[in-house]
């Protein structure tokens, strides 16, 4: 819906902002919101990236030699002592890795920090639906991640402190058999919070979305990225609610003598096993909707043309998710399901790749005939869009149970997943937040420097994760604390790639430095006539209230 | 970096075979599967292979239409953009081509599935008599099977019972199976015989060309019992008894490591699997049931080479 056909709107009667302490700490307005969300994020994001130093650091050379030296520092212990508590601790960082990066970072910046900043924007609404609960959305996600740090830090019952179970939390090993300590108590309170968090948030999005869109934007007329968002919503006012409950069984088996997961009460571990996943699928669509959304904004803005098949894109997202709570046994291959189980999950889980494909195809024939202006965001689309496919391709290998009882729970894994979230959601996240960034903050970063992040970023992942493929395919499992001499060469070279993604990091935080520094004021629409959703109609930083007046969107703008 | 042109050429061949490669452990820097050593295997790698070519071709295409828009509709290229949304000949192709594909690969996926997961009926086989075949094994199929469980424990160790093996009180074979290697100075050096976390103090020991029924269970935790040159992998789950079957086509030594978190020793319970000739296994077992398993496991130290004296080569 091009600019021109929106009505003009008015803002300057009065822009007040409460004081410093009610407008962060009380705020109901969904931009404060949402940079609350996105300032969050970064600073879990650097809990969660630290991890994966640790892990890497780790894993660069055989040996258990860095953690060892780690738990001397925090533990004072030494000798074999310090090695067997190394080993514990490397199980606890990679499980807070995986929950940390997941639920505290790219569901905040993607949902919570996006998403409220930009579906008001984009829809012509004044605010979100429900300002207050998305104020209670906000403080129960650090309320859920500050649990989640106590739980690192006391006991997890396996000689150090911290749960070390994976981030998929399975019992026996995440019951008092295998993690009898407070940790895992707090992590299932922590992740109760996030839920009931993830759960107000969604129905704010969805209501907002359904009933506060501008006179005349239909469904059908909506940007992408609002579809993307409503999508997920659903989703998680879908998924969620099931993980709480196996979360809360998990409660009663380790605290109240309850035995859904004991087997030896009659209970089945495995039963946890499916209904995690029954979530867990669903969540990997959570994570990467909205990157798929505002991809779209970016392909068509530096493209200089209009999205390429609108309603296809909105309904493969549609059906992406759909499809998404019928194949969450292709986790569970090994499990010991019927051959027949396991014939319907690959076929569905196959299936999937057909409304991926649509978009994939859909963004390059956006930009087919464009006039393409490289600006960094569309670097960071077009990387996204690349790495997203090498992701997709490795999930089909995946999705086939014959190959995957050779690649399950090996480093094979570890790159799919790596390569669709760490290489895809985030790189969806660098180009949302490089596309909005002047719009967020009023401020312009410098173009040189962002490049760089990219480049460097670029070739830091791909050598951090490629390298994993090989090792998977000869046999590696994950989540293993040291390793076989074999194993060595392509350890070091990724784990050579992560200490090149540091200077990108850096050169990240030099880019908000500089930015905040020089603050060079940003125009209303920077990137030109491609830009036609509403927010580019309101000067950056957008007023405190915007669209007083609302937005009327023409009946002509059609796709 | 000796091997980077030994890979480069590899990957280009095959992508998954490799100079060097060694049997039944991995390679280093190696760049795909281990070398097969049951049918089941060789169908996953010649799978994959399939596999591979398709999605680097599908990578490379996506890669390659990026390529293109890139260079001919750059601003300076095409400063005019042309304003089309819709194509439903090409939308029609791109959601149709993929489904053809998928069904490409659907059809070895699960002939190859139900090959891994349905257990064979030995008794057809036998009867069938067919030897050009090479999913079925008649020779090996009038011997019937050797049932194996494998059973996780909880101080990272698996306990190997041989079912149909009764010792002189009745009960089946069974013993502990201990990874040597646990990441401690107080470690028994590496050698090539005894590879750093991969050797066990008491290895699984199976007979070649027989088909073996594995099972898998759990007494704590969960686990996973895998051999990646087999191309198996089976959780091991408390209350559950899972199953599987593979037949090895070549003596050696092959290895695997749990395949499944079971918390601080996850990385140092590998699973080491001795495949011998059927006289030098009927030897290990019968000493196995007197309760000597220093003595019994001291006979596979060095696999015999496959003589006439062998069961198989003798049947009619």
């Amino acid at each position: 819906m091009p600019m021109d056909q929106v009505a003009a709107h008015g803002h300057d009667a009065h822009d007040h902002k409460p004081g410093f302490f009610v407008r962060w700490f009380f705020s109901t307005n969904h931009k404060d919101i949402g940079t609350l969300y996105l300032v969050f994020a970064l600073i879990a994001g650097i809990v969660g990236y630290s991890l994966s130093g640790l892990i890497r650091l780790e894993l660069a050379e055989p040996g258990i030699g860095p953690l060892t030296g780690l738990m001397e520092v925090m533990y004072g212990t030494t000798g074999q002592q310090a090695i067997e508590q190394a080993k514990s601790f490397y199980n606890v960082v990679i499980t807070y890795h995986g929950l940390i990066m997941i639920f505290f970072m790219v569901m905040p910046a993607l949902i919570g920090g996006f998403g409220n900043w930009f579906v008001p924007l984009m829809i012509g609404a004044p605010d979100m639906a429900f300002p207050r609960m998305n104020n209670i959305s906000f403080w129960l996600t650090v309320v859920a991640f500050i649990l989640a740090m106590i739980s690192f830090l006391v006991p997890g019952g396996n000689g150090v402190n911290g749960f070390g179970g994976g981030w998929v939390l399975y019992p026996p090993l995440s019951s008092t058999a295998g993690h009898a300590g407070p940790s895992m108590d707090l992590l299932i309170l922590s992740l109760h919070t996030a839920g009931i968090a993830s759960i107000l948030g969604a129905i704010n999005f969805i209501v907002t979305i359904l009933n506060m869109r501008a006179p005349g934007m239909t469904l059908h007329k909506m940007p992408l990225f609002a579809w993307s968002m409503l999508v997920t919503a659903v989703l998680l006012l879908l998924a969620l609610p099931v993980l709480a409950g196996a979360l809360t069984m998990l409660l009663t088996d380790r605290n109240f003598g309850s035995q859904f997961f004991d087997p030896s009460g009659g209970g089945d571990p495995i039963m946890f096993q499916h209904l995690f996943w029954f979530f867990g699928h669903p969540e990997v669509y959570i994570m990467i909707l909205p990157a798929f959304g505002l991809i779209s904004h970016i392909v068509s803005t530096f493209s200089k043309k209009p999205i390429f098949g609108y309603l296809g894109m909105a309904y493969a997202m549609v059906a992406i998710g759909a499809i998404g709570f019928i194949v969450w046994a292709h986790h569970m291959y090994t499990v010991g399901m019927p051959s027949d189980m396991k014939a319907y999950f690959v076929a569905a889980t196959m299936v999937i790749a057909v409304p991926t494909g649509i978009k994939i195809f859909s963004w390059i024939a956006t930009m087919w005939g464009g006039s393409i202006d490289f600006s960094v965001p569309m670097v960071w689309a077009i990387g996204f869009i690349f790495l997203f496919t090498v992701g997709g391709v490795t999930g089909v290998v995946l999705a086939n149970a014959g190959i995957d009882h050779a690649l399950h729970d090996t480093y094979y894994v570890v790159a799919h997943f790596h390569y669709v979230l760490s290489l895809g959601a985030v790189f969806g996240l660098f180009a949302g937040w490089y596309y909005w960034y002047e719009k967020m903050f009023g401020l312009k970063y410098n173009k040189m420097l962002a490049y760089a992040h990219f480049w460097i970023m670029f070739i830091a992942s791909n050598l951090i994760f490629f390298p994993q493929h090989f090792l998977g395919l000869n046999g590696m499992p994950r989540r293993y604390v040291d390793y076989p001499e074999a194993f060595s060469l392509w350890n070091s070279v990724s784990s050579a790639g992560y200490a090149l993604s540091m200077v990108a990091t850096l050169i990240f935080f030099v880019v908000l430095i500089e930015s905040a520094l020089r603050r060079r004021k940003a125009e209303a629409n920077p990137w030109g006539e491609g830009a036609t959703t509403l927010e580019w109609t309101l000067p950056s930083p957008p007023p405190f209230h915007q669209f007083n007046e609302l937005p009327v969107v023409k009946n002509e703008a059609g796709h | 970096m000796r091997y980077v042109f030994a890979w480069i050429s590899t990957l280009l061949i095959t992508g998954s075979a490799f100079a060097q490669e060694l049997v039944g452990q991995p390679t280093p820097g190696a760049l795909g599967f281990q070398p097969a050593a049951t049918r089941i295997m060789e169908r996953v790698n010649d799978f994959h292979n399939y596999l591979l070519v398709i999605i680097t071709a599908i990578t490379i295409f996506v890669l390659g239409l990026l390529i293109w828009v890139c260079i001919r509709y750059n601003k300076r290229a095409n400063p005019e953009p042309r304003k089309f949304s819709h194509n439903t000949t090409i939308e029609i192709i791109w959601t149709a081509v993929p489904v053809l594909i998928l069904v490409a690969i659907a059809g070895p996926s699960f002939s190859n599935l139900f090959y891994q997961e349905n257990e064979p009926n030995l008794e057809m086989i036998a009867q069938s008599g067919d030897l050009d075949d090479p999913n079925i094994y008649v020779d090996a199929a009038k011997e019937g099977w050797i049932t194996v469980k494998a059973e996780g424990m909880g101080n990272w160790a698996w306990t190997y019972y041989y079912m149909d093996e009764l010792d002189a009180d009745g009960y089946p074979v069974q013993y502990v199976s201990n990874g040597i290697h646990y990441g401690l100075p107080s470690d028994p050096p590496a050698t090539p015989e005894k590879p750093l976390y991969l050797a066990t103090d008491y290895p699984m020991v199976i007979p070649v060309n027989r088909y073996i029924r594995y099972q898998t269970t759990s007494d704590r935790v969960i686990h996973s019992w895998t051999v990646p040159a087999f191309g198996v992998k089976t959780d091991a789950v408390p209350g559950r008894l899972n199953e599987g079957w593979f037949l090895v086509e070549e003596t050696g030594v092959y290895y695997g490591q749990c395949s499944e978190l079971c918390g601080k020793n996850h990385a140092f319970m590998p699973i080491e699997v001795r495949v011998v000739p059927q006289d030098q296994y009927d030897r290990w077992i019968e000493v196995m049931k007197t309760g000597d398993i220093d003595a019994a496991t001291e006979l596979v130290q060095v696999i015999e080479p496959m003589g006439d004296g062998t069961r198989l080569a003798s049947v009619e």
